[in-house]
């Protein structure tokens, strides 16, 4: 079981995004994806149950992605969580700064289904080789 | 992918219509010479999103159009570049060109859209040379805060200091549950008094359903005026102070501001704390129980669905989709009163008085669950005017501008609500009437000023519910219609003879401007300030089943005027019997019945009235316009003229002697037209099905629609009735095949 959780105030790019991972076989059958609007809704979701991802945008109102990543890094019972930025921010400085804060890949937007597959393996596996028992593909 | 592309597509359109809105508002701020950034920087993440939707989905004009404008509004929050009236035309323009393309994109079309390269290049020139950055603070900020901030939030920060405003952090405690309407409630009391730069969870939270962050905000007032503003909210506030050896900041800018820095406290002494703030930033995280009570247990599925649909509050859908489901409720409507007819065959069976009883309780129940599926779908078709008035509003700019008049726009009830379907068609009219607002109504300033009027033109825009219909009105207060040289015009061009042009009224004047000979093939200067056009917009507000009326006077205004119904689908339904047809009259047109005293009915040039308390009504015998009037000659002395295929007479014997007729009075707007029937059958709701091509061209109805039983009626159009039998009727006498 792989459950994602998708961050972006952007219908259309969750239905993107959910659609290319939906066909990805290398996810397997058993695959949860889950949206949400905002960083808020992504901090209630993010408690009430164990996702082994978040993909996040960063230009988002009130809680921005940079903060999410912060959050999600310091909250000791999401350790695991493994961490894939997307966004079209120009600016070198935030993708650097969202690295520095413990992201573990970075897709930049527009991005094909492929690439977002690659990524979000990328990032997978980054997180369960460095965290010891964590999750299993 | 289908379904993505469509979400792209609505999408797309809701963030550009979103992203003008936001524009006006700037315009209106830029005009008091105040900027909210805030704005700016919505804008902003709109054409960001816009440019990131573009890249995925392949909608390169929109990609490239997005690149550019992404890059000056980036300057444009940072600073780097000016709002000017030009950069914001560019923006307006950008508003235009995004609706072309989304247009393209629906229609599937990837033919080059010229506006969108030359907008592109005139982007490129104004993003030429980024202009120096404002000063920054001298301010040291804690790293584990800017480690946090986007470059735009960064921006904001250092802005804020540099104009000398007071940092704060505002500790705030949310339950989840509510968060959504507990931050809009402190965003609302903050805005009057400063900016928020970030929100940051702590980390903390008193339990698994609440949260609690830390708020950076730069507020122009001291903390105790901030703790009297945001006070009751559980807000805990603590000014930042600034690092030892930093300058003192910049004098804030001559504003009211000034005054509330002079009357605010001195600085505080209370103990400091650090920039931010938390338990987060020093590691140790204190405040993090070790135990389970604050950090969730990791696994718990099946009641999390729960929360996890709550996050989508709306969902969009295809107008379609109702449609389909309106049809389904119409078709049951049907089955409603066959049932209950059923009832009442039982029932006056005396037997299985029991079966009746219950099956007569089952129809009710029925009934009303019926009823409230109707209403339920008909409120999710609901959308507000506001959509169009918003388009308006943008058109009112440019057109303003082009012609170089001062407009006022004044919007009254943007909130009224109208079906989906209404409003979509409204766009296109209301859009030609604005025109014709300014084009040809509102004077130039010159002109204004030399008859006394403000220099600054006004149009209202006006809308309310009145009853079961919505209507909208666009006021002016141009130079009037000039009614004289518009029936020259008329006169001139045949489509009014000289005998009647010496009797016609004022009002039947102005209602020329509907007329399509006229209005269409005068040249525009002559016509000026007649309308231009009215014709088709008339056409296509009868199409949704509404009138149109228009009031001038000269050097005063013009006020145009149109009623449409709120809904189309479903409506409520007097049926009459004319002979030994059924007719349904839309109730929403009926306002009385009365029985018909032949006695009373007066011929007024060459017009049968009658007065009803006190007022004169306009008869209308419907048998003798629908070629019906031989009923009393027996059965084949009517119904020849007109032909309807699949109608039939349901009684082979006709009544030789009419008791007594009923007149129907119905009315649209302020004008009422009594129609006469032979009998009234009773209220029922009834589905409007559109009648075939074959009878599409028999004006008169909106369509035909079954009563249950097999038997179908033809839905009256009373408002094309009243119009032409009210308005024009003298004028083009002989366009419909009346017999009599």
């Amino acid at each position: 079981m792989v459950r994602i959780l998708i961050v972006d105030d952007s219908p259309a790019i969750r239905a993107f995004a959910r659609a290319a991972l939906m066909a990805a076989p290398e996810l397997g059958d058993d695959l949860e994806v889950v949206e949400a609007a905002s960083g808020f809704d992504a901090l209630r979701l993010l408690p009430r149950s164990s996702y082994d991802l978040v993909i996040t945008d960063i230009n988002m109102p009130d809680i921005n992605g940079l903060e999410l990543v912060r959050f999600v890094r310091q909250s000791a019972h999401l350790k695991r969580v493994a961490l894939l930025i997307i966004s079209t921010q120009s600016s070198e400085r935030d993708k650097a700064r969202a690295m520095a804060l413990g992201a573990d890949a970075f897709l930049r937007k527009p991005f094909t289904p492929e690439l977002l597959r690659d990524a979000v393996s990328r990032s997978l596996d980054g997180r369960s080789s460095q965290v010891p028992g964590g999750s299993q593909l | 992918m289908a379904d993505a592309r469509d979400e792209f597509l609505s999408e797309a359109q809701e963030i550009v219509e979103g992203m003008g809105r936001d524009l006006l508002a700037v315009d209106e701020g830029l005009r008091m010479e105040r900027i909210d950034h805030t704005l700016v920087n919505d804008i902003f993440r709109a054409v960001h999103t816009l440019k990131g939707l573009a890249g995925l989905f392949g909608a390169n004009r929109m990609a490239s159009l997005s690149h550019e404008l992404e890059e000056l509004l980036d300057h444009l929050r940072l600073g780097r570049v000016e709002l000017t009236p030009s950069v914001l035309d560019l923006l307006f323009r950008s508003v235009a060109v995004y609706g072309r393309i989304l247009q393209a994109e629906k229609e599937g079309s990837d033919r080059a859209i010229p506006e969108v390269d030359e907008l592109v290049r005139d982007l490129h020139r104004g993003t030429g040379g980024p202009q120096p950055a404002s000063p920054v603070g001298q301010y040291e900020l804690d790293p584990s805060l800017l480690a946090v901030l986007t470059e735009y939030e960064e921006h904001r920060l250092r802005s804020n200091i540099a104009q000398g405003l007071r940092l704060y952090r505002l500790r705030v405690q949310f339950q989840l549950a509510t968060i959504d309407q507990a931050l809009d409630d402190l965003k609302t009391s903050a805005k009057p008094h400063g900016e928020i730069i970030t929100y940051l969870p702590t980390g903390a939270g008193a339990d698994a359903d609440s949260i609690e962050l830390d708020i950076l905000m730069a507020a122009q007032i001291g903390l105790e005026e901030l703790r009297v503003a945001l006070g009751g909210r559980g807000v805990d506030i603590e000014e930042i102070a600034r690092r030892a050896g930093a300058p003192a900041p910049a004098p804030s800018p001559p504003s009211s501001t000034g005054q509330l820095r002079a009357l605010s406290v001195p600085p505080h002494t209370s103990p400091r704390p650090s920039i931010m703030p938390g338990p987060m930033g020093g590691g140790s995280a204190p405040s993090i129980p070790a135990g389970g009570s604050q950090s969730v247990p990791a696994m718990k599925t099946p009641t999390d669905l729960g929360t996890i649909r709550s996050v989508a509050q709306t969902v969009r859908v295809d107008i379609h989709k109702l449609d389909r489901l309106m049809n389904i409720v119409g078709e049951l409507s049907i089955v409603r009163t066959t049932l209950a007819r059923l009832v009442e065959r039982l029932r006056a069976q005396h037997v299985e008085r029991e079966l009746a009883a219950d099956v007569q309780r089952l129809q009710r129940t029925f009934e009303r669950h019926l009823g409230a599926m109707q209403q339920g779908i008909l409120e999710v078709r609901m959308v507000p005017l506001g959509q169009v008035f918003d388009k308006l509003a943008r058109v009112v700019r440019q057109i303003s501008r082009d012609a170089d008049k001062l407009v006022n726009l004044v919007i009254t009830g943007a909130e009224t609500e109208v079906d989906k379907l209404i409003v979509e068609e409204l766009s296109d009219p209301l859009m030609h009437m604005m025109r014709n607002a300014i084009d040809h109504g509102i004077e130039t300033r010159g002109e204004r000023e030399a008859v006394g009027k403000p220099a600054v033109g006004t149009i209202a825009l006006n809308a309310f519910q009145k009853g079961n219909h919505v209507v909208i009105e666009i006021e002016d207060d141009g130079h009037g219609i000039d009614a004289r040289g518009l029936l020259e015009a008329a006169e001139r061009r045949g489509l009014i003879g000289a005998d009647e042009a010496r009797v016609i009224s004022r009002p039947e004047i102005l209602n020329l401007v509907f007329i399509p000979g006229l209005s269409t093939k005068v040249d525009i200067s002559e016509l000026s300030g007649r309308g231009v056009g009215m014709d088709v917009v008339k056409t296509n507000i009868s199409k949704l089943g509404g009138v149109i009326d228009l009031q001038s006077e000269e050097g005063i205004g013009t006020k145009v005027t149109v009623t449409l119904p709120i809904t189309l689908a479903i409506i409520s339904a007097l049926v009459v019997r004319l002979g030994a047809r059924l007719f349904a009259i839309p109730l929403a047109n009926v306002q009385e019945a009365v029985v018909l005293d032949p006695g009373m009915v007066r011929v007024i040039d060459g017009r049968e009235v009658v007065t009803l308390r006190g007022s004169t009504l306009q008869l209308c015998r419907l048998a003798r316009l629908f070629g019906l009037e031989g009923v009393d000659d027996g059965p084949n002395g009517w119904g020849a003229q007109v032909s309807f295929d699949d109608e039939r007479p349901i009684t082979t014997t006709m009544r030789q002697t009419r008791v007594r007729d009923y007149v129907v009075v119905t009315a649209v707007g302020s004008r009422r037209l009594g129609l006469v029937v032979t009998t009234l059958v009773g209220e029922q709701d009834v589905v409007i099905k559109a009648l075939g091509p074959s009878l599409k061209a028999v004006r008169g109805f909106a369509g035909a629609s079954e009563l249950g039983d097999q038997r179908i009626a033809l839905v009256i159009d009373a408002p094309s009735l009243i119009e032409e039998m009210a308005g024009g009727e003298r004028i083009r006498e002989g366009s419909r095949g009346v017999h009599g």
